[in-house]
């Protein structure tokens, strides 16, 4: 597998949130807006892109991986609490806005399967520089997906879209033109559940229109 | 006793875990599909964070603020409960071999479950003391109990109605819960 494969593969293909449903509560809970799911995909890039690098690096030196191998959960656990308290510190001191309105799912990026999940299946097993893209790619999917469930929730329940601090791009003249009021429910618990599934069932049959085709396309040529 | 009621109603109906909080999201969907199984990982649940929930809550306000070191609470936290959860599985082992029957394949799982560190994190950051933490604890846990045994009856029954293709398996299971959590949050007129 090439590089750029290796990059974009958890674009799409191998979504984390998308297509292997990892990492699913932070994605309902911090998307009631825009700038949260920001917020909550540079927490997530940092880490990811760190711990890929540094699990990589123990694993892929001959002695220190005979040491960890029997204890490598653990170990991983204390490096990903490491890269989270330091995400955790940066942010209440630089973002205190930010901070206060992911609140608990800060410190809860540490039990965020996707993180353990790339330790285990990629990083102990790769280079470090293929880890550290692997890592990447799937902290952008993931990122791309929680930013695509907070648009939607945030449109349709606010009329607003908040990209960060003031930035803000007010959407409300599209509720005025329909003459309705934005729906409140996509703001609250309902509206994640709701969107989320919504858009499952969306990538769901679009996947399964895309297998049909190619199914199709083999049948014709054989 | 009065707001430990409150406090205990709103923790079960209002502040539910899965309904409105979002924790435990993954075994909600991952392990809710027959009722034995559901009833097993509720159960589970409850047990672990309450004993997780004390030893983390202790630890901080006895180590971690005595020695102003509460940096170091995500990191004290996962430990903890990882270790937890293994000794609770050895000793279940050793004492009630049927119990650990029902619950040991759960316990594992319970260790990434971001409920349990999730609640520990919330005693500490809504200042609770030791009381108000069991209570608020205890019915968390019944809350997610609650709620994923009766996620579990409605997709026992969903197996055997005609779900449209694109929404087998989670997709429906998240409308379900998005049903769910109307009910659940229209309760709150009774505080």
């Amino acid at each position: 597998m090439n590089k750029k494969d290796n990059f974009v593969k958890g674009l799409i293909k191998e979504n984390p949130l998308f297509v292997s449903l990892l990492g699913m509560c932070p994605s309902l809970a911090v998307t009631t807006s825009l700038e949260n799911a920001i917020g909550m995909t540079l927490g997530v890039f940092f880490v990811l892109v760190l711990s890929n690098l540094i699990i990589s690096l123990i694993m892929n030196n001959k002695k220190l991986a005979e040491l960890v191998k029997p204890v490598r959960i653990p170990v991983y656990i204390v490096v990903i609490a490491t890269l989270v308290t330091i995400v955790e510190m940066v942010m209440h001191a630089y973002l205190p806005s930010l901070y206060f309105s992911l609140g608990v799912f800060i410190p809860l990026i540490v039990v965020n399967c996707i993180i353990l999940g790339r330790a285990e299946a990629f990083a102990s097993e790769n280079k470090p520089v293929d880890s550290l893209i692997d890592g990447a790619g799937m902290a952008l999917g993931y990122g791309a997906a929680i930013m695509l469930i907070s648009i939607f929730r945030e449109f349709l329940g606010k009329g607003t879209l908040t990209i960060w601090g003031d930035l803000q791009i007010n959407l409300a003249f599209i509720f005025n033109f329909l003459k309705i009021e934005p729906i409140a429910m996509f703001v609250q618990p309902v509206g994640a559940f709701l969107t989320f599934g919504l858009i499952l069932a969306a990538i769901t049959a679009i996947s399964n229109n895309y297998q049909n085709k190619l199914a199709k396309e083999v049948k014709n040529n054989g | 006793m009065d707001n430990l009621l409150v406090l205990a109603f709103s923790a079960f109906i209002l502040e539910n875990i899965i309904l409105s909080q979002f924790l435990g999201i993954c075994p909600f969907i991952g392990v809710s599909t027959k009722r034995s199984s559901a009833l097993g990982m509720g159960v589970a649940v409850t047990f672990v964070m309450l004993i997780s929930s004390s030893v983390t809550w202790l630890l901080y306000k006895y180590v971690l603020e005595a020695f102003s070191i509460t940096y170091m609470r995500t990191i004290v936290f996962i430990l903890v409960i990882a270790s937890l959860v293994q000794m609770v599985e050895i000793f279940l082992k050793k004492v009630s071999p049927t119990l650990y029957k029902a619950l040991g394949i759960y316990l594992p799982l319970i260790t990434t479950n971001c409920g349990v560190l999730g609640v520990a994190i919330l005693n500490i950051s809504k200042e609770y003391n030791f009381i108000q933490m069991i209570v608020y604890t205890t019915f968390i846990g019944l809350g997610f109990l609650f709620v994923i045994y009766i996620f579990s009856m409605l997709r026992e029954k969903l197996d055997f109605s005609p779900v449209p293709k694109a929404f087998k398996g989670a997709p429906i299971a998240l409308v379900i819960a998005a049903i769910l959590a109307i009910i659940f949050s229209r309760f709150g007129g009774i505080i």
